[in-house]
């Protein structure tokens, strides 16, 4: 008699293209070339390899297609905006602004989340609790109306856009750091730290923070793109960065209007965005299912 | 349970707090707070009614006191862009569209995303399942302003099908619910893919099979409605984040309602009606939350925090 299986599959060979992308997922390479090639090369060298002023057109080449419509010329690869900006050079100097933004934020969002987590996790009593609760309402407010409700106050500005992100952002690290904090604590090495006559500071930057900082950065790679994600929705908004700088939101917001006569103007940089965001959450997926799985949840 | 419920409530109350206090100091501890409240073309009157209304002169803590009094009335001032509304009265009026909006979104977002779920559940590791895996990525990679901006070109300005912006019949909802309603496409159909696999392993299964029930009927009626019960649980997150998500999509679609009501607001500096605005949309958000919590503390007993 036959035995009853959960589901008879039948048997079959996977396509090719099917083989290739399990490959590509497996290894994230082609996620860090097209990163590389969109985002990390252009944002450092932006001066250099965009072949126009980002900030500068000429009126009288202004809305010229992309170089192969009729009427595109090769000086614009991508085609001008309505000020006659250069697309390409803007999306390159965008990768530069995108990327400090998200930097800055992660950054400093990832240092005030880990201090206060390692303070909390620590020390725990009082002060986690009260550090807790403040994670658990930071993580409930709203994100955009957040922003809005600054951006109404204080005005639309590259400091007000890190101060949003950084406020939305250290609760996740605060978390992850204590959790983290809690079971290495209880560990023999730090025991014998004390013994040792170690400070509780340096206990916590000597001998926790070290054994946090794997999960820190694939929490941070995973963030990325979210970020990016934020900042342009923002600028779309006119909520985040100020004009006239090329962030890839303000180009997508830019080019609406013209959706009907030079659809180039806002479809470049969404591209961009795209592209960037999806090589980003790739390789976040991989760092995390290679170095910390347990993160699978955050 | 009790304990847990009465902590998560407490919870939500201190945020919405914390929301007002954010938006109460933002106005009036950034500088001059008349300056904040009003833009630069007001006139004198603008300031004195204002100044007066909100206690201006007095100590910060009086001003509080009148603040949160107000608030507590749902009065939050009058608007300065559109005239003779009240703020509160502003949000109201709009509220019923991004409701709507956010319904027809959660609607197709279901939609879409459950039988792709369930098809990637039960052909797992095939070329569907892959396929589905790929919808989730660009679901979680697409900018969603601009989004809405391609759907638009392609179905409103290309092929004329449907209307590009405005609200009207159901037509003009389908590009701003889609738009809407994509990026949880991706969280929903997992949600159902992880469930339904949970399901498709149990022993009951295995009964309605060798009972030789139909394979359709076995998965459709007897896996989906076991799997539902998270993702059922996770829709009203969904709500709030819709509810909030709104605020780029109706700008992209000039829907009329709450969300492009704040950025409005916040390119006119009509600030009595952005604190309405972002006061009412954080309780709704908060509240969604607190609910499904409850919710699933109830649901799923081995949820203790």
């Amino acid at each position: 008699m036959a035995t009853v299986t959960a589901r008879s599959r039948p048997w079959y060979a996977p396509p090719k293209i099917a083989l290739a992308l399990r490959e590509a997922r497996r290894y994230p390479v082609v996620a860090l070339a097209i990163l590389m090639f969109l985002l990390v090369i252009p944002a450092v060298f932006a001066p250099y390899v965009a072949p126009h002023d980002p900030l500068k057109g000429s009126l009288a080449k202004r809305l010229t297609p992309p170089v192969w419509q009729d009427g595109g010329s090769s000086a614009h690869l991508l085609g001008t905006d309505k000020l006659g900006r250069d697309i390409l050079s803007r999306l390159i100097h965008g990768a530069r602004v995108s990327l400090t933004v998200s930097a800055i934020a992660i950054f400093v969002g990832g240092i005030v989340g880990t201090a206060l987590g390692l303070i909390s996790g620590y020390f725990g009593g009082r002060i986690d609790a009260l550090l807790m609760r403040l994670v658990d309402i930071s993580l409930s407010l709203p994100t955009i109306l957040l922003a809005l409700v600054l951006v109404a106050a204080v005005g639309p500005s590259f400091n007000t856009v890190i101060i949003v992100l950084v406020v939305l952002l250290w609760a996740r690290y605060a978390r992850l750091v204590r959790g983290e904090t809690l079971a290495i604590k209880e560990r023999d090495f730090i025991a014998r730290g004390r013994v040792a006559g170690a400070s509780h500071t340096r206990i916590m930057v000597h001998y926790i923070f070290p054994n946090v900082v794997n999960s820190l950065i694939v929490l941070a790679t995973l963030q990325v793109g979210y970020v990016i994600l934020l900042e342009s929705a923002l600028s779309f908004l006119g909520a985040g960065l100020p004009r006239p700088l090329p962030a890839w939101g303000l180009m997508v917001a830019d080019g609406r209007e013209l959706i009907v006569t030079a659809w180039w103007v806002s479809m470049c940089p969404g591209i961009a965005i795209m592209l960037t965001v999806l090589s980003l959450n790739l390789l976040g997926d991989w760092l995390r299912d290679h170095y910390d799985p347990k993160l699978r949840n955050v | 349970m009790q304990r847990y419920i009465a902590r998560r409530v407490l919870q939500s109350f201190l945020a919405i707090w914390v929301m007002s206090l954010i938006v109460f100091s933002l106005a009036r501890l950034s500088g001059n707070a008349l300056d904040v409240m009003l833009p630069m073309e007001s006139t004198q009157e603008d300031y004195d009614r204002l100044a007066k209304y909100w206690g201006l002169d007095q100590p910060v803590h009086v001003q509080y006191g009148i603040f949160v009094a107000r608030a507590l009335q749902g009065d939050f001032g009058m608007s300065w862009k559109w005239p003779g509304h009240s703020a509160m009265g502003l949000v109201m009026d709009r509220l019923p569209a991004t409701l709507q909006l956010a319904g027809f979104a959660l609607f197709v977002s279901v939609l879409i995303a459950l039988p792709i779920g369930v098809l990637s559940a039960v052909k797992k590791g095939t070329m569907w399942d892959s396929g589905a895996k790929v919808i989730a990525l660009l679901g979680q990679s697409l900018p969603g302003f601009w989004l809405g901006i391609v759907l638009m070109w392609v179905f409103a300005v290309h092929l004329g099908w449907l209307p590009t912006s405005g609200r009207g019949g159901i037509q003009y909802m389908i590009l701003p619910a889609i738009t809407l309603g994509w990026f949880q496409v991706a969280a929903i159909m997992r949600l159902v893919r992880s469930s339904m696999l949970d399901v498709l392993d149990t022993e009951f299964v295995k009964l309605t099979r060798i009972k030789g029930l139909a394979e359709w009927k076995v998965v459709w009626k007897h896996c989906l409605r076991n799997a539902s019960i998270a993702p059922l649980t996770f829709f009203a997150i969904i709500a709030g984040v819709l509810m909030t998500g709104s605020v780029v999509t109706e700008s992209v679609f000039s829907w009329p309602g709450t969300g492009l009501l704040a950025i409005d607001a916040v390119r006119a500096r009509d600030y009595q009606v952005v604190q309405a605005v972002v006061i009412v949309f954080s309780a709704i958000f908060i509240m969604t939350n607190l609910l499904v919590d409850i919710l699933y503390a109830y649901l799923d007993p081995r949820i203790r925090y």
